[in-house]
């Protein structure tokens, strides 16, 4: 289904913190230029599986993984590798639009001056602001403050943000929860232009919204002992018409979650 | 459980659904008997229902939009959804045939009833026989035997064959039952259709049990 050019691929990932296994044997293709979606119930683990792509988890003292995470073919664990820099390559916006304190230009710029950035900086923000259908918006505002913004903007402007350091992958963990259904949709037509050039996963709650915007969907699911396998992975068209899996069926369809 | 609502209305939605087939295998079995029994009464009451059966498609059509509107289906919610909207189309025009056998026999008007109706009562078992299949298989979501369903079209098929050419032949030898023949063809025409339509129903049940549409390859 996906092929071997994945952006991004789990093998055989299991997750723990401290003694708790949390996530077990997850085998996972994210496609390039393609939108995958996590879905599943609460607690299924989604959002730290979508962490171990940009190894945020490392920030928790207790996680511990097994298996493998491939970023383009490299191991991203391997002691070789800064997380720093990965963080670069596959950018991360948040469930709530957590813009800096600082002005909407800054907000953008933070990134590229701690990566000593030495081209034109202001036509890197205008480039990053307009990918993210912000620009038109906020050109002439461009040194206010970016907690004047709404919170749909306020989001665009993190994906801009995120945009902004060139990343390979964007990782998205329910990037419209705090969002409206108007600011909503909008993201989502923003995510399906970006997916021209960026491989992205997003991890939603909203069924509706992963059936809208993803090209394939994986959905996760906590077994008695809340330790999350991948259920099914599939194209999301044969998800949401047509799951193999009975679990994944009663999931979408509301019976149960 | 959850979505308990969704599930008795979906559970109405077909029981509607069957409904209206059982008036539709009505209406085929009352149109055949008046052409036997050339009770022209009967026939006339075949075509009045008629209105009935329209009426009732465009009522599961109306609930099925309801539920697609407000629900949000998808997987076999939506499969299920998808294939009762086709399947009372399909009904309604089955229905229709009846009606058009019942208009046949008010056509022949007072035609003595002597006279042999050749193959048709066999060909009009055969197809109400596949229709009444077809929404057992709905209703048990038997795929097995939808697929028979389909593969029993072509029995049909040769017996409508069958009657066309002994029509034809009856034609040739005497000029004067070129108008009955006539009426009769189009009677078996009717009933070869209706077994198209069972056959269509059974592939809409095939859909919903499997996800699969005949000739549409699915990864």
């Amino acid at each position: 289904m996906v092929d071997g050019s994945a952006a991004v691929r789990a093998i055989d990932l299991s997750v723990y913190y401290g003694s708790n296994q949390v996530i077990s044997g997850v085998n996972l293709d994210v496609a390039r230029h393609k939108i995958t979606a996590i879905i599943g119930p609460s607690g299924s683990g989604k959002s730290t599986l979508l962490r171990c792509f940009n190894r945020m988890n490392d920030l928790i003292p207790s996680f511990r993984m097994s298996g493998q995470v491939l970023f383009e073919g490299r191991d991203l664990y391997a002691p070789d590798v800064d997380p720093t820099e990965i963080r670069y390559q596959v950018g991360m916006v948040f469930q709530r639009p957590n813009p800096f304190p600082k002005s909407i230009f800054d907000n953008v710029a933070f990134g590229p001056r701690i990566n000593g950035f030495h081209g034109d900086l202001e036509a890197l923000v205008e480039q990053s602001l307009r990918r993210a259908a912000l620009f038109d918006e906020v050109k002439d505002r461009l040194k206010s403050s970016a907690l004047t913004l709404s919170g749909g903007q306020q989001q665009r402007l993190c994906i801009a943000r995120a945009l902004a350091v060139r990343p390979r992958v964007i990782l998205m963990d329910e990037p419209c929860s705090s969002l409206d259904p108007m600011a909503t949709l909008a993201i989502e037509e923003l995510m399906r232009e970006l997916s021209e050039d960026y491989s992205i996963v997003i991890v939603t709650h909203n069924m509706q919204q992963a059936a809208r915007v993803s090209d394939f969907t994986a959905f996760l699911m906590g077994d008695e002992k809340r330790v999350a396998e991948l259920i099914e992975f599939d194209e999301t068209r044969q998800i949401f018409t047509n799951p193999a899996d009975e679990r994944t069926e009663a999931y979408i369809t509301g019976r149960f979650g | 459980m959850l979505r308990a609502d969704f599930d008795r209305n979906l559970k109405l939605l077909q029981d509607d659904l069957i409904e209206l087939g059982n008036l539709v295998g009505q209406a085929i079995t009352q149109a055949m008997d008046a052409l036997k029994n050339r009770d022209l009464a009967a026939s006339q009451r075949v075509v009045a229902e008629d209105d009935v059966i329209d009426q009732k498609r465009f009522e599961l059509e109306d609930q099925c939009i309801d539920l697609i509107a407000t629900q949000q289906p998808i997987a076999i919610d939506l499969r299920t959804l998808m294939a009762v909207l086709h399947i009372s189309v399909e009904l309604e025009r089955v229905g229709d045939y009846a009606e058009g056998i019942a208009k046949v026999t008010l056509m022949m008007g007072d035609e003595p009833a002597s006279k042999p109706l050749f193959d048709l009562p066999l060909l009009a078992d055969k197809a109400s026989d596949m229709l009444g299949r077809s929404l057992d298989a709905l209703i048990l979501r038997d795929a097995g035997a939808a697929e028979q369903v389909c593969e029993d079209d072509d029995q049909v098929d040769n017996l409508y064959k069958k009657v066309y050419r002994e029509l034809l032949t009856d034609m040739t030898r005497d000029p004067k039952s070129i108008r009955r023949a006539t009426y009769l063809l189009w009677v078996a025409h009717d009933l070869e259709r209706i077994a198209d339509r069972a056959t269509n129903i059974a592939e809409r049940v095939i859909f919903l049990v499997t996800g699969k549409l005949p000739g549409v390859n699915q990864s």
